[in-house]
C-alpha cells in the first residue's frame, strides 16, 4: 500500500515518518515515534485518553488523521516535564493523589495544560468543563479536579 | 486524613509510622509523565492482529464454518478455529476443583451467547483483519434463548448448557449453595412481623479505560512472552498452560499493570488463544479488545434475583430470616458458582440473626456470562440487605441506625455460617458515623462494644 510521508513537531524534536493513508495521529505517536503516553481507550473519540495538543488546540489524536498534521507543532504529555522537573500540574496531580490506574491521566493533564494556556486562574466550573470531555473510571474527578485548581494557585504564585 | 484513636486504644501500642501519612504511590511518577508502561505500548516488528468473528445470536446451533474467503482476503496470516485448540474445552476454576469444564475456547457444536467467539483471524493490520473477519460464513441454526432467570427455571426450558445439563450449577450440597442456621420456621412464627421483598439488579459493565487484551511474542528459546494486563496473572498462566497444552515453565506472563480492572479482568479470555496464535504462526500477535467488545463481550458483573423474607420483634431484634438468591451467570460458569456460593454466606449481612435459611443459586441463561466485580456476590446482596434494613425499622417504626446497633453482630456471635465473630467492629463504625453525621442515637447504643454484649 502507498506510504504517505508526515513530518512534525514533537515535542520540540523534528520527525518525519511514512504512513499508510488513514493512520490516526494516535497509531503515528504510538506505533513509528515510540510516544506511548497517548493512550488508546476507545478508538471513537469518546474518552479522551488520547488527547494531545496540535499548534496549542486539544485535539483526540484518535480521531486525526496523521496527514493533516504536517509542518505542526505537537505535544503530548512525555513531553510535559523539563527532564527530571516536572510540569506544574504533574507534581499536583501527583501529589494530590488524581491518579489510579493511570490510563485517563496523560490525556487528563494535557487538557488540564490546555486551559491553563488560555486561562491560569480557571474556577471550578472552568476546569470542570475543560476535563470534560475526558473519562476517568477509578478515582473520581473530585482530586483531578483539585489538583487542577492547585497547580493554577502554584503557578499564580509563582509568577507574583 | 483524620485517624480516631480512642477505640480498641488498649489494643494498640501508639506507634503508627505509616498509617495515618501521606505516602506517594510508587507508580504515580509513571502515570504523570506518561512513562507507565501498559501492555499496549509495545511495537514488534512482524505484529499480526487477531479479530474475532463473534456470534450474532444469542443461541444457536453450528451447522459449518466456511472460512475459505477470509483465507484469501489480503493480509491475512492464519485463520484459526476450534479444531486448532489443543484442549479448547475449559473453566477457569478447574483450578480449585469448582468444575465441570463447560466453556469452549472457540465455538465447536453452538453458540451459547450472543458475542462468544467463534473463530480468530490473523492479519498484517487490524484493518485486514476486521475486513477478512467480515468475510467468515457461519451457518446458524438460531435455537430458543433463554433470557431470564425465570425462564431458565421452567420445567421446560431449553438447556443453555449441556455440560451441566440443566440451567443451574450443581454444587456438592444439591441445587443451590445452602446455609441453614437454627429453625427458621421457629423464628417466624414467634415474630411480630413480618416483611417479604424482592430485590433485582441489572448486569453492570465495568467500562475501564483500558480495553481487555495481550501481546504474545514467540521467544528465540522456544518460551512465549504474554504481556497482558489480567488482573489474574496465575489463572491465566495456568488456565493457558491448560488449554494450549503447554508446560508452564514455556509462558512467560508480563503484566501488573492494568489500566483500570474493577474485577473485569479476571477471566482468562484473551491470552490463550493469542499465544496459539503466536505459535501457530511463529510471530508476535496483538489481541486487544475494541471499545465495542468490551463493552458487549467482556463478562459483567452477573443480574441478581433476591427474595428476603425476615421475621422482626417490635424491639427491633430480627429473629429469622430467609433468602432465596439467583445469579444469572450467564452461559457459562466462569467466576459465578463461587459468587453464588460467598453471598450464601454473606446474607445475613453483619447482624446475628438466631435462625436463618438461605439458598443461592447460580443459574445459566444465553446471555453473556457474567463474572467477577467489586466484591461480587456481596454487593448487590448488600444493596437488597440494607434496603431491606430500613424497611424492617420503618416497620416497626424505629430509627434506622438504632434499628442496626440492636442487630449488629459483636465478639463471641455465632455466624449461621459457623464462623465465630472475632475482632468485629461495625457498633464503633456506627458510634462514630452517628457522630459525624449528626444523626444521633440513644445513649445506651453509643455505651454499647463490639467485644460483647452488655447483659
Amino acid at each position: 500500500m502507498a506510504k504517505i510521508p508526515v513530518q512534525f513537531t514533537l515535542n520540540g524534536s523534528e520527525r518525519a515518518e511514512f504512513v499508510e493513508s488513514g493512520t490516526t495521529l494516535l497509531a503515528a505517536l504510538r506505533d513509528k515515534m515510540g510516544d506511548t503516553s497517548p493512550k488508546g481507550g476507545c478508538h471513537q473519540g469518546t474518552c479522551g485518553a488520547c488527547t494531545v495538543m496540535v499548534d496549542g488546540e486539544l485535539r483526540l489524536s484518535c480521531l486525526t488523521m496523521a496527514e493533516t498534521c504536517n509542518g505542526a507543532h505537537i505535544r503530548t504529555t512525555a513531553g510535559l516535564a523539563n527532564g527530571e522537573v516536572l510540569h506544574p500540574l504533574q507534581r499536583a496531580f501527583e501529589n494530590g493523589f488524581a491518579a489510579q490506574c493511570g490510563f485517563c491521566t496523560p490525556g487528563m493533564i494535557m487538557a488540564a495544560a490546555a486551559l491553563l494556556e488560555r486561562n491560569p486562574n480557571p474556577s471550578r466550573d472552568d476546569v470542570v468543563e475543560a476535563i470534560s470531555g475526558n473519562i476517568c473510571r477509578c478515582t473520581g474527578y473530585e482530586p483531578i479536579i483539585q489538583a487542577v485548581l492547585s497547580a493554577a494557585r502554584a503557578n499564580s504564585t509563582s509568577a507574583a | 486524613m483524620k485517624l480516631s484513636k480512642k477505640y480498641f486504644a488498649d489494643e494498640r501500642d501508639d506507634d503508627l509510622v505509616e498509617i495515618g501519612q501521606p505516602r506517594p504511590r510508587s507508580d504515580i511518577r509513571g502515570h504523570v509523565t506518561g512513562r507507565t508502561a501498559y501492555f499496549a505500548d509495545r511495537t514488534f516488528p512482524g505484529l499480526l492482529h487477531l479479530k474475532m468473528v463473534r456470534s450474532p445470536h444469542h443461541h444457536a446451533r453450528i451447522r459449518s464454518i466456511d472460512t475459505s474467503e477470509a483465507e484469501k482476503h489480503p493480509g491475512v496470516a492464519r485463520v484459526i478455529t476450534a479444531k486448532d485448540v489443543p484442549q479448547n474445552l475449559y473453566t477457569i476454576l478447574i483450578l480449585i476443583q469448582v468444575g465441570p469444564e463447560d466453556e469452549h475456547v472457540l465455538a465447536e457444536d453452538k453458540v451459547r451467547w450472543k458475542g462468544e467467539a467463534v473463530v480468530a483471524v490473523l492479519a498484517e493490520t487490524a484493518r485486514a483483519a476486521e475486513e477478512a473477519a467480515a468475510k467468515v460464513k457461519v451457518d446458524y441454526e438460531v435455537l430458543d434463548p433463554v433470557l431470564s432467570i425465570e425462564d431458565a427455571l421452567k420445567p421446560d426450558a431449553p438447556i443453555v448448557n449441556e455440560h451441566h445439563g440443566r440451567n443451574y450449577y450443581l454444587y456438592d450440597s444439591g441445587e443451590c449453595r445452602k446455609v441453614l442456621f437454627g429453625d427458621v420456621e421457629e423464628g417466624f412464627a414467634q415474630a411480630d412481623h413480618i416483611l417479604e421483598e424482592t430485590y433485582r439488579s441489572s448486569p453492570i459493565e465495568h467500562a475501564p479505560l483500558e480495553t481487555s487484551g495481550c501481546i504474545v511474542a514467540p521467544e528465540a528459546n522456544g518460551r512465549f512472552t504474554c504481556y497482558t494486563n489480567t488482573q489474574a496473572m496465575f489463572f491465566t498462566l495456568d488456565n493457558a498452560s491448560i488449554i494450549l497444552q503447554m508446560p508452564g515453565h514455556k509462558l512467560h506472563m508480563v503484566g501488573g499493570t492494568v489500566g483500570g480492572g474493577f474485577g473485569g479482568k479476571v477471566d482468562v479470555t484473551v491470552e490463550p488463544i493469542a499465544i496459539l496464535a503466536a505459535k501457530l504462526t511463529g510471530r508476535p500477535v496483538s489481541f486487544i479488545y475494541s471499545r465495542e467488545e468490551e463493552m458487549q463481550v467482556s463478562s459483567p458483573r452477573a443480574a441478581e434475583k433476591i427474595v428476603i423474607k425476615d421475621g422482626v420483634m417490635k424491639d427491633g431484634r430480627i429473629v429469622a430470616r430467609q433468602v432465596t438468591a439467583y445469579v444469572d451467570a450467564g452461559a457459562y460458569s466462569r467466576h459465578s458458582p463461587y459468587g453464588a456460593q460467598k453471598a450464601a454466606a454473606h446474607f445475613p449481612g453483619p447482624y446475628t440473626i438466631p435462625n436463618v435459611a438461605i439458598d443461592s443459586y447460580c443459574v445459566y441463561t444465553n446471555r453473556t456470562p457474567s463474572s467477577a466485580m467489586r466484591g461480587f456476590g456481596v454487593t448487590i446482596g448488600d444493596f437488597a440487605l440494607e434496603v431491606q434494613t430500613d424497611k424492617l425499622a420503618r416497620l416497626i417504626g424505629m430509627d434506622p441506625l438504632e434499628f442496626r446497633f440492636i442487630n449488629a453482630y459483636r465478639d463471641g456471635d455465632m455466624k449461621a455460617h459457623r464462623q465465630p465473630t472475632e475482632g468485629a467492629a461495625l457498633i464503633e463504625c456506627m458510634q462514630e458515623a452517628s457522630v459525624i453525621a449528626d444523626w444521633p442515637v440513644d445513649e445506651r447504643f453509643m455505651k454499647m462494644s463490639s467485644r460483647g454484649r452488655e447483659d
